[in-house]
């Protein structure tokens, strides 16, 4: 399984509130919620988004509020993977409960600049910067993690 | 090697006789918990799952607080949702307009969370139950739906901090002066994945309404939990209300931190976090050139009754600057009772300020006091993040009920003693 597309930058701290800001909670409507994403810092994302395109941000991704929504909010706009130097705690268990690939990946997060190019082999953990011509290795997932992934997420990991 | 409290309660529920950080586990929970926002994202993933029955009627609250009383259709859609539910499923604990309070003030003043259980909340201020000398966390909706099934969870077992506490607090200075110093001074990704674990004799110096505050913003500081002591001041606040055996677990002479944070409590000052992170605190009495246009005293960090007395103490027969709104929210029914009974609602009222019914409304920027562009909250909430309580251009400053008191009379960011 992999991921290619373009790069879309943020920087630490991206907040759950900022991501998929508390106003637009009324709604559970994936497209919806995709529709506001990230409106909060960055007006401009979702007119530029495309099916396929990848995330990179830097420390502490996901902070804030518990809400699901965002990684819906993000993997419903398209975006295929997300690479960060580190998550926050419950958003690391909320995309990939809801199936949204998130990779641990500080030297990625320090070469990748918005708009470039980037691939993901999921298998390896590498990360190719086409654009740069450099490539990045991610921390694998912890077995267990990564039994849950296989097994379809975590509702389907827990049906008998 | 010897086991933080934390570890203890997490190796309890997982049948284990020792854990260590980094393990994962599989934990049976004593409560499960949800409000409107989240509940029926978790009810969704419920139902596809195909599942058709809870499994335990009497450990899954769903409190309707965060846009109830209904803002709006969808609001009112989602509560219904939930209604529906909670009454297919007999649930015991489920709370709506005329019951309901803020959920973390309400679930400990009900007596549903008792020191030694380990909940999950699918809410992320969870953490707050911490102040009982109990294991509690936030997920997310899926894992809260997972969990309405089978009464367990997956944990990795956190490393922790211990926060040393030592002395007394000056007048005025609070729980909410203790966190955001403290998140001031590790910052909001500090203790990521990590336990708070509070020691001390500091400790016993707490009231607690202080603990709820502290441990409620443990999230703030990216923590897993934040956990206190059991005491005589948490004995004297579940008794009467825990009605079922519970256990006082002890971190082991042994156990292993990740470090060690001291504070002495007597050099707390009352402190405010300027936007857009809890981390940037600040000295309240240095905000004399910050005026503002709101302030919003509740939420589940500071909607207690101690925290209305707080703020009562400093608005008694003072008035609010002209220009500027105070928005006053008791978290629960029995808190806002109390609050007419001691003549809090007098004072308020006689301040210029609105009396809310319990709602987590303004803290999310979800109804109830929505900020313009360019406008200024000193607010009693919990974050302070761009947008978080209206216009992407609009600023919110985190601090105590006393100095939001203080900062809604002197239209400024105010130290209580400037007012008094």
């Amino acid at each position: 399984m992999n991921a290619h597309g373009i790069v879309h930058k943020y920087g630490d701290h991206v907040d759950t509130d900022v991501i998929i800001p508390a106003r637009y909670l009324n709604s559970q409507d994936h497209k919806e919620l995709a529709s506001h994403c990230m409106v909060d810092i960055d007006t401009e994302f979702v007119k530029r988004v495309k099916d396929g395109d990848i995330m990179v941000a830097g420390v502490n991704f996901g902070c804030g509020s518990s809400r699901e929504h965002a990684p819906v909010a993000i993997k419903a706009s398209g975006i295929s993977c997300v690479i960060a130097k580190n998550f926050a705690r419950i958003f690391y268990r909320n995309a990939i409960n809801i199936g949204l690939a998130i990779l641990e990946c500080p030297a990625a997060s320090e070469g990748i600049e918005n708009g470039d190019e980037v691939s993901v082999d999921y298998d390896t953990g590498v990360i190719t910067n086409i654009t740069k011509n450099e490539t990045y290795q991610a921390e694998p997932f912890p077995e267990f993690i990564m039994d849950m992934i296989q097994k379809g997420g975590l509702m389907a990991s827990i049906q008998k | 090697m010897g086991m933080t409290m934390t570890q203890k309660i997490l190796a309890a529920h997982a049948g284990l006789s020792e854990v260590r950080a980094g393990q994962l586990i599989r934990a049976k929970l004593d409560l499960v918990l949800g409000n409107d926002i989240t509940t029926p994202v978790a009810i969704n993933e419920f139902e596809a799952a195909g599942f058709d029955k809870v499994f335990d009627k009497s450990k899954i609250a769903m409190v309707m607080d965060h846009f109830a009383p209904n803002k709006d259709i969808k609001s009112a859609t989602q509560c219904k949702q939930c209604r529906t539910f909670a009454k297919r499923f007999d649930i015991d604990n489920y709370y709506d307009v005329g019951a309901m309070g803020i959920e973390h003030a309400l679930l400990p003043e009900k007596g549903l969370v008792g020191p030694g259980e380990a909940v999950i909340g699918a809410d992320s201020h969870t953490c707050t139950y911490g102040a009982l000398g109990a294991f509690s966390t936030g997920v997310g909706s899926t894992d809260l739906g997972a969990a309405m099934a089978t009464g367990e969870t997956w944990f990795k077992i956190p490393s922790a901090i211990k926060v040393y506490l030592t002395g007394e607090m000056k007048p005025y200075v609070s729980g909410k002066d203790v966190i955001l110093t403290l998140i001031g001074m590790i910052g909001v990704d500090g203790a990521r994945y990590q336990s708070l674990e509070f020691a001390g004799p500091g400790v016993a110096n707490l009231t607690i309404y202080d603990r709820l505050t502290i441990a409620n913003m443990a999230i703030e500081a990216g923590a897993k939990n934040g956990i206190f002591p059991v005491d005589d001041v948490t004995r004297a606040y579940v008794e009467g209300r825990v009605n079922r055996p519970w256990t006082a677990y002890e971190a082991d002479e042994d156990a292993e931190y990740e470090r060690t944070v001291e504070i002495d409590l007597s050099k707390i000052e009352c402190t405010v976090a300027y936007p857009h992170l809890p981390e940037n605190a600040h000295p309240a009495s240095e905000g004399k050139d910050i005026a503002i246009d709101q302030i919003v005293i509740g939420s589940c960090t500071n909607g207690q009754l101690a925290d209305m007395a707080a703020a009562a103490a400093v608005l008694k027969g003072k008035h609010l600057a002209p220009g500027v709104r105070g928005i006053v929210i008791p978290a629960t029914q029995s808190v806002y009772r109390e609050c007419m009974r001691l003549g809090y609602t007098d004072i308020f009222l006689d301040a210029g300020c609105i009396v809310s019914t319990p709602t987590c409304g303004p803290c999310l920027g979800g109804h109830m006091g929505i900020l313009a562009a360019g406008e200024r909250c000193v607010s009693t909430t919990n974050r302070n993040f761009v947008g978080r309580m209206g216009h992407v251009d609009s600023e919110v400053y985190l601090a105590s009920p006393a100095v939001a008191a203080a900062s809604g009379i002197a239209g400024h960011i105010a130290h209580p003693e400037e007012v008094l």
